[in-house]
């Protein structure tokens, strides 16, 4: 399925016939979807309709779980991300990961962003103080911690703290950015922040979000794929899926039927 | 309802229980500290700085526990040496590497049978093992290698105890980034475990100090005074022993006693220390971990 409102941005991720099983649970069925560069999408569906699972899978960090399996295809730009000839490393530089429960490391806020720089080889200290000055700029929180970059990053409050793992996201420069209810724990106050700030990071960057709150996912995404029991139900332009869904089971969730 | 709104059997009742379990915690807490008084009384006075400065001679005779003192030293160095690499190694492969879970269950289930076994059988393996096998003799290494076969499987679980306590969200974040698996343990893992891997160090310690059966067999009676190399490979008394050797084939209860009561401070000491230890821990981990280091 194609979301038809960005056809003038590239494909950067596409999936075929995506399976991922738990032991003998299937949690998606048969997933076949196109994302667009540079652009918002947003998935929704009920919990346990495989919204993180397909999130997961898309870095490979489906990987960790012992009893996954996967079959079908995953590109990102054009490669398959499971030939062996991938590596995972590279992939989860490319794409990046935030998760719902902010998890900034227990070190300072300076040696969290500079973990994925490190990560990939640079060490010189000149490097990794720009890197970590651009990263917290562009996540729009440098203002905020730039007197505090040597305290703990435990110490900052749950919405600096996820803008703090944006950062660190961002420090490895990353194309894509899989953010799984990244304002799910947080207050109204800092969740406008986020929102604003995925808005702007929207120019340079490609964004999957997942989404239980359908007025985020109509106020920022361009496209919204709707996830029911592991099947891809409906994928398009969000303005079409919010105001005309083709499918009845869409209709009934984003009305607040049920979910 | 109010005690005195019950039968009068059933107030007697608990009176007389009452009464029954005041008077057991009062005969246990009187026997411990009877036991610390008594070693104490005995043992202080013998205690001097010409015993722990010095090594026992026959003629003119003469007691000094200062080759005790060092063979104490070698064997708890040469035993955590040995063991915390091998044992924290265990735990991060059962808890991080090991994907069969049976598998790690059966390893999990010997280790907890291992500690279980009394610490002579120990010996009398580490014997025909290191000292005859191996071709170590009785001596300080093979009374260390003993030890550390005794305490590998506490040392494994408290190192897996604490790798559990370690956020997976944490691992997620490092991985996500696109650390490799080793990385993920060493900046992230290991710093939230070290505790752990101390704490058990401390416990066994300890355990070492008070280990007794398994050493006779394997590091033998030895008072000779050595240097750290040439003491491992001589046979060597640690201090319990010296004092089941005091005791009991020399009837030299003084001496004996002033070793008791040195052990004792020494394993107060150490309770203690794993006690600060754990709370100075547990704020170091509110903290933060110690941060990487960059080039200038
Ligand atoms: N690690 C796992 N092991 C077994 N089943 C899982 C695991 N993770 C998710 N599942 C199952 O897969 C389904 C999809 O889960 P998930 O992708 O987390 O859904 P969502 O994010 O949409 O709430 C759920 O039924 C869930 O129980
Ligand atoms: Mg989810």
């Amino acid at each position: 399925m194609n979301a038809s409102d960005n056809h003038n941005n590239e494909t950067i991720i596409s999936t075929k016939d995506l399976c991922v099983w738990y032991d003998d649970f299937q949690a998606l069925i048969d997933v076949s979807m196109e994302i667009p560069e540079k652009s918002i999408t947003a998935l929704i569906g009920p919990s346990g309709c495989g919204k993180s699972t397909f999130l997961r899978t898309l870095n490979r960090m489906n990987d960790l779980i012992d009893c996954a399996k996967t079959t079908g295809n995953v590109y990102y730009r054009g490669q398959d991300i499971f030939q062996s000839s991938m590596e995972v490393s590279e992939l989860r530089r490319h794409i990046g990961m935030v998760f719902q429960k902010p998890n900034p490391f227990p070190m300072s806020v300076y040696d969290n962003i500079a973990y994925g720089p490190r990560t990939h080889g640079i060490k010189s200290r000149a490097k990794l103080d720009d890197i970590v000055e651009r990263s917290l700029r562009n996540a729009a929180i440098w203002e905020e911690v730039r007197d505090k970059l040597r305290q703990n990053a435990l110490g900052l409050s749950g919405g600096q703290q996820q803008r703090l793992c944006i950062a660190r996201a961002l420090a490895v420069q990353p194309d894509v950015l899989l953010m799984d209810e990244p304002t799910s724990a947080l207050d109204p106050i800092s969740t406008t922040k986020i929102e604003e700030l995925i808005l702007q990071l929207k120019e340079n960057y490609t964004i999957i979000i997942v989404t239980h709150n359908m007025q985020q996912a109509l106020r920022i995404s361009d496209g919204t794929a709707f996830f029911l029991l592991g099947d891809l139900i409906e994928y398009g332009s969000t303005d079409v899926i919010f105001s005309t869904p083709s499918d009845k089971r869409t209709e009934d969730y984003i009305t607040g039927r049920f979910g | 309802m109010k005690t005195n709104q019950l039968p009068i059997r059933r107030r007697a009742y608990i009176a007389t229980m009452k009464t029954i379990m005041w008077i057991s915690a009062l005969i246990t807490c009187a026997l411990i500290i009877g036991i610390i008084v008594y070693v104490f009384v005995k043992g202080i006075p013998f205690i001097s700085w010409d015993l722990l400065s010095t090594s026992p001679t026959y003629i003119p005779h003469h007691i000094g526990i200062l080759p005790d003192i060092m063979n104490t030293i070698y064997i708890v160095i040469a035993s955590l040496v040995v063991m915390v690499p091998l044992g924290a190694g265990a735990a991060i492969y059962l808890e991080e590497y090991a994907t069969n879970q049976k598998v790690v269950a059966v390893i999990e289930y010997a280790a907890e049978t291992l500690s279980g076994i009394p610490s002579i059988i120990y010996g009398l393996v580490g014997m025909l093992f290191f000292c005859e096998f191996a071709g170590l003799r009785t001596s300080i290494l093979a009374g260390a290698l003993t030890l550390v076969i005794m305490n590998l499987p506490s040392i494994m679980r408290t190192t897996q105890e604490s790798l559990k306590t370690v956020p997976q969200s944490y691992r997620e974040g490092a991985f996500a980034l696109g650390a490799g698996k080793w990385r993920v343990i060493r900046t992230v893992v290991l710093p939230g475990c070290v505790d752990g891997i101390i704490t058990g160090c401390v416990l066994a310690t300890g355990r070492i100090l008070g280990e007794s059966a398994a050493l006779l067999f394997t590091a033998g009676f030895a008072h000779a005074l050595n240097g750290f190399f040439q003491g491992l490979m001589s046979p060597g008394a640690t201090l319990t022993v010296a004092l089941y050797v005091y005791a009991k084939e020399q009837g030299e209860f003084g001496a004996a006693f002033a070793i008791a009561a040195i052990l004792m401070v020494l394993t107060l000491g150490i309770n203690s220390l794993a006690m600060w230890l754990e709370n100075h821990f547990k704020k170091l981990r509110e903290q933060g971990y110690p941060q990487e280091k960059s080039k200038e």
